[in-house]
């Protein structure tokens, strides 16, 4: 039996994240490094993988199959395709960055009794989730999905809830109310969302008899399992509008704002680079396998979901007085370009999607975490609060300025390069949607850089004069993705090598072609 | 007139006097109750003999022994065959032996075990005039607050007889999910629950409260017991038998010889509708489905806390026993009578205890409102009616009377001056004070709420499943929303226990003796290792899914 690669890359950051909750009380700094060596392992595992990984070979490769649950028809069964491999690839990339983002995060404040530990617990709580991810990622058993879908909420509410915002402008009890507010409403969005994805999991069991995602889709694709038409609408719709909460999807988009807001920047970090993409990733591996009709008979309504989300997040964006909730709804409006990729159901748009995921994940980072140590230094979530901070910390504005036009999709930067795919397919089928979508990226541009110009420039306020520019450790945060940004948006093919098969794979799964002119039949 | 003839006259003729057969019981099949009542008239009998001061000692040791063997006889017959192909009626036809009761009677007396350990726990409430003390009164016959009530504490009393009262409680359990006629059914109900009554209005504690818990508990479960009693008159009536085999027979047609005597009612469909009716009113009455729940908040609230994580767990699982075999073997013929019925309760149960328990300010009544959604969880798979479903009943049970009984144990160790404080205010913090505690009972918590990777949902899948495959997918719609309902109430407590800040004046945590130590634990490997890896115990339901006929 070969070697398990695919379970160790999941298993290392769960027995990482017990080893780091075990760590005794005193020994803060020792679980931060262990935390930080055991993600980088994991990374190491995750590249590892990237490189067995043959673009060009079986569809599901690396897998692993094993006896489980066999009264419920569940096996252990992981796998990756091309695009389950670039996510897995983006989560192990980003945790240590979060790691040391939230280096001091977690440290106890005096108020608090020494029995209670912190530190421990919110970097063991970021490997749990690290692990989650990762085999929902790798998961090709629907139940197996599902389990660790909705087991990730745990973690994630308690370091939402638990692990708050120390820069909030209330009280300290106001602070924690909002903060427990925003986890509760993410844990039940997300719950609810779940649930309702398991009475559809219970139904798919009933009406196929197993959990196989591969064997399911097979038996879809040669017709030996026949879904009745409605059966397969209701089945898509649980799931979906469990990935649709997840992504998230306007209009159940509502629980983003608060949970990032209140949550510390490596955190939002976590929830909207990591967690989120397996929404929009399992809607490309389970939605459009096991029901292809029931999707493209959805299609046209999730476009407009989408387009909605596209606009609506980006002037909500606009309009944010709080930097975290501004980068909040922007990620509202990137998701809309996600999902809107997902469904244009042609090879760019879906491979735009997917590289927008990886581009989305490391942009928001960089941005996100240069916004987070700017809130640290000056305690204020509030734009109105800063100005001219480009005069006393020019590395840390450059940073920022540098995540600000990633996130509006410069060209030269990665996600321009997945938009644009996205809005091309998109519009290849849908012109009119991908027109509408296009003001996304010119409101995009004024969020961005009304924020930049709004903390950074201007006249120096008296509060920001004394700040300090960034440290060493912010330095080797933000320049490594800062350095991945320019080169994934100079030469994307790497990512797109590995992407576009499976890409094929999907649109091959939904009956559908590319429509004229062709991409291959160009070449 | 000879002296025969003269004899005659006040006798009948000439038949020799009619041998009374004698009963042939089966001795080593019933081992299982046998045992448990045998301890339980020991524990009476410690009460009168021993002396005071080793009572206690006597009595747990006695109710452990007993239950361990209880816990190796059902085994026993499991390992020789007796839940499948030697699977038969024993104690002429009174009890069957077979896969579900064995399986409902192992889990009931492993909750037994735990539950005896949490009644023997002496470490919690401080040294009263240099007498450690459980949580049962010193003297349940003085008055609270009386002077008999102080002289008896101060006396060192115990109430050791809960010991052979659980027992007995335990030996009703036992029969009632095998019960194989109505009478048996009927006994059995009245041998278990007369103790908990009883176990009910002892605490230390809050006693008016506990009292007035038992009350009431006493009240509607004697109303319930008329109930089932009068639907076993009827059915009798229908039947000419109280034998659940030839109920069965007859409401399928198959017998169609008429008892004279009761030629006017044999086969009349009301009767059979009437009866089967108000039996299995009874059976809901028990394990707390709405609209027959009303007793739930109340008892779970006034009861000693150990006492009610045994009832709430042990209960729901014999009475859910008794409703599968009477639903199952007696009923099937009428399946499309009750099924919509049952939909109907399972509905509002679900709906009604997730609902309500939002609004519950105190631990004990969340608990209670959330083992009424938790019933009308188990009332979907009953509905099923496949052997899936009986299969996924009993590993829910199981895997749901664990977590009840170490969640109420977590539950007596938060206290404040007053005994136990229930309060969820007073709950605030606990995650901050007592990390461990804390993520424990969040551990609970979070099976309850069916969380993936814990016991409940593994339960809960599988009941959801069988009900689909049952034909019932509005059940499973109706339980995943009443299941997001839930989530948000557990949720409260775990956001109350980790997100708010400790109070001053809250409660402390207790350490307990390892009685305690070994309930919780043993909860919470169950929960976890049912939650990972189910396999193993679902073939063992899958296995004693069959009842016998």
């Amino acid at each position: 039996m070969s070697f398990p690669l695919l379970t160790a890359t999941a298993a290392l950051p769960a027995i990482g994240a017990i080893a780091t909750a075990a760590v005794p009380a005193a020994r803060r700094t020792a679980a931060k490094w262990l935390a930080l060596l055991v993600s980088l392992a994991t990374l190491v595992l995750a590249v590892v993988v990237l490189v067995r990984f043959d673009p060009d070979g079986d569809r599901y490769q690396l897998t692993e199959s094993h006896s489980w649950i066999k009264d419920f028809g569940v096996r252990y069964e992981l796998g990756v395709d091309g695009i389950a491999v670039a996510l897995i690839a983006l989560t192990a990339l980003l945790i240590p960055f979060v790691i040391l983002a939230g280096w001091h995060d977690a440290d106890p404040l005096e108020t608090r009794s020494s029995r209670w530990r912190p530190t421990q617990g919110f970097f063991a709580l970021i490997l749990g989730v690290e692990a989650m991810v990762i085999i929902s990622f790798e998961a090709t058993d629907v139940f197996l999905f599902y389990i660790f879908f909705e087991a990730m909420l745990i973690p994630m509410y308690f370091l939402i809830g638990g692990f708050g915002d120390r820069a909030h402008a209330g009280s300290d009890e106001h602070a924690a109310a909002q903060r427990s507010y925003a986890a509760v409403k993410f844990l039940l969005y997300n719950l609810a969302g779940g649930l309702i994805m398991l009475a559809a999991v219970i139904g798919l069991y009933v009406v196929a008899g197993n959990f196989s995602l591969q064997e399911i889709a097979e038996a879809r694709a040669n017709g030996s399992l026949d879904m009745a038409t409605n059966t397969e609408r209701w089945l898509f719709l649980g799931f979906f509008f469990a990935f649709a909460v997840k992504a998230p999807l306007w209009p159940l988009h509502t629980w983003l704002p608060n949970a990032m807001g209140e949550s510390t920047a490596p955190v939002a970090v976590l929830i909207t680079a990591v967690v989120d993409k397996v929404g929009t990733f399992a809607m490309l591996r389970f939605c459009l396998q096991l029901f292809p009709e029931a999707s493209k008979w959805a299609t046209p309504a999730i476009l407009v979901l989408a387009l909605i989300s596209i606009v609506y997040g980006a002037l909500l964006a606009v309009g944010q007085r709080d930097i975290k909730r501004l980068v909040a709804y922007a990620s509202i409006s990137h998701f809309g370009f996600i999902i809107m990729g997902i469904f244009a159901m042609t090879s760019q748009g879906q491979s735009g999607a997917t590289l927008y995921m990886v581009n989305h994940g490391i942009s928001t980072a960089a941005l996100m975490l240069v916004a987070g140590f700017l809130i640290t230094r000056r305690g204020s979530r509030l734009i109105a609060d800063y100005g001219g901070v480009q005069k006393v910390a020019p590395v840390l504005a450059g940073t920022f300025l540098i995540g600000s036009l990633a996130t509006l999709s410069l060209p030269g930067l990665a996600p321009f390069v997945s938009e644009f795919l996205v809005l091309v397919g998109t519009f290849a089928r849908y012109p009119v949607i991908g027109i509408i979508a296009t003001f996304g990226i010119v409101l995009a541009a004024l969020y961005t850089l009304v924020l930049y110009q709004r903390t950074m420039t201007g006249p120096v306020k008296p509060e920001v004069s004394a700040m300090p520019d960034l440290k060493v450790r912010e330095l080797v945060v933000v320049a490594p993705l800062i350095a991945l940004l320019i080169f994934l948006g100079v030469y994307p093919k790497p990512l797109t090598d590995i992407v576009n098969p499976a890409v094929k794979q999907t649109m091959s799964d939904v009956h559908k072609k590319d429509p004229k002119p062709d991409v291959e039949a160009a070449k | 007139m000879s002296a025969t003839a003269v004899h005659s006259l006040w006798t009948t003729a000439a038949d020799p006097i009619q041998k009374i057969d004698a009963p042939n019981i089966e001795y080593g099949q019933l081992s299982p109750t046998l045992i448990v009542i045998g301890a339980a008239v020991v524990g009476i009998l410690v009460e009168a003999f021993v002396p005071r001061r080793s009572r206690y000692y006597v009595q747990v040791f006695v109710s452990v022994v007993a239950l361990a063997a209880a816990f190796a006889a059902v085994v026993g017959l499991a390992a020789s065959g007796y839940g499948t192909t030697k699977a038969g009626i024993a104690a002429m036809g009174a009890v069957a032996v077979d896969g579900p009761a064995l399986f409902l009677q192992g889990t009931i007396l492993l909750a037994g075990v735990l539950g005896v350990f949490t009644f023997a726990e002496r470490r919690l409430d401080p040294v009263a005039h240099g007498n450690r003390v459980d949580s049962f009164a010193a003297q349940a016959a003085s008055v609270p607050g009386s002077d008999s009530e102080k002289a008896a504490v101060k006396a060192g009393f115990t109430t050791t007889e809960v010991f052979p009262l659980l027992l007995f409680a335990i030996g009703g359990m036992l029969v009632f999910p095998a019960a194989n006629d109505l009478l048996t059914l009927f006994i059995a109900l009245e041998v278990f629950s007369l103790p908990l009554y009883l176990l009910c209005a002892v605490a230390r504690r809050k006693r008016i409260m506990s009292q007035e818990a038992a009350v009431k508990y006493f009240l509607l479960g004697a109303f319930a017991s008329a109930f089932t009693l009068f639907g076993i008159a009827l059915l009798y009536g229908y039947a000419g038998s109280v034998s659940y085999a030839t109920v069965a027979q007859v409401v399928d047609g198959t017998v169609q010889t008429v008892n004279p005597a009761l030629a006017g009612t044999m086969g009349n469909d009301a009767l059979l509708l009437i009866g089967g009716a108000m039996v299995v009113m009874g059976l809901l009455f028990k394990v707390g489905a709405v609209p027959f729940h009303m007793w739930t908040p109340d008892v779970y609230q006034g009861a000693p806390t150990p006492v009610t994580g045994f009832m709430a767990a042990a209960t729901k699982v014999a009475a859910f026993g008794a409703l599968l075999r009477l639903l199952y073997v007696v009923l099937p013929g009428l399946r499309w009578d009750w099924r919509p019925v049952m939909m109907g309760v399972a509905v509002v149960t679900m709906l009604g205890g997730a609902i309500v328990a939002i609004t519950q300010t105190d631990i004990k009544r969340l608990l209670a409102y959330s083992s009424i959604a938790h019933a009308g969880f188990i009332l979907a798979g009953v509905i099923a009616t496949t052997p899936d479903g009986v299969s996924s009943v009993l590993f829910y049970l199981a895997a749901y009377s664990f977590v009840t009984i170490g969640a109420f144990a977590v539950v007596t160790l938060v206290r404040d001056a007053g005994g136990e404080a229930t309060h969820l205010s007073k709950w605030a913090g606990l995650g901050r004070r007592s990390p461990l505690v804390a993520a424990v009972f969040a551990v609970f918590l979070l099976a309850f709420a069916g969380i993936p990777l814990t016991s409940g949902f593994a339960g809960k899948f599988a009941v959801f499943k069988a009900a689909a495959e049952g034909g019932a997918s509005a059940l499973v719609v109706v339980g995943v929303i009443s299941s997001a309902i839930a989530a948000f109430f557990y949720i409260r407590v775990i956001v109350l226990m980790f997100f708010s800040e400790p109070r001053p004046e809250g409660p402390t945590v207790a350490v307990p003796s390892p009685l305690t130590m070994t309930a919780i634990a043993v909860g919470v490997a169950v929960t976890l290792v049912l939650g990972v890896a189910p396999q193993y115990f679902l073939d063992l339901a899958g296995q004693a899914g069959v009842f016998v006929r």
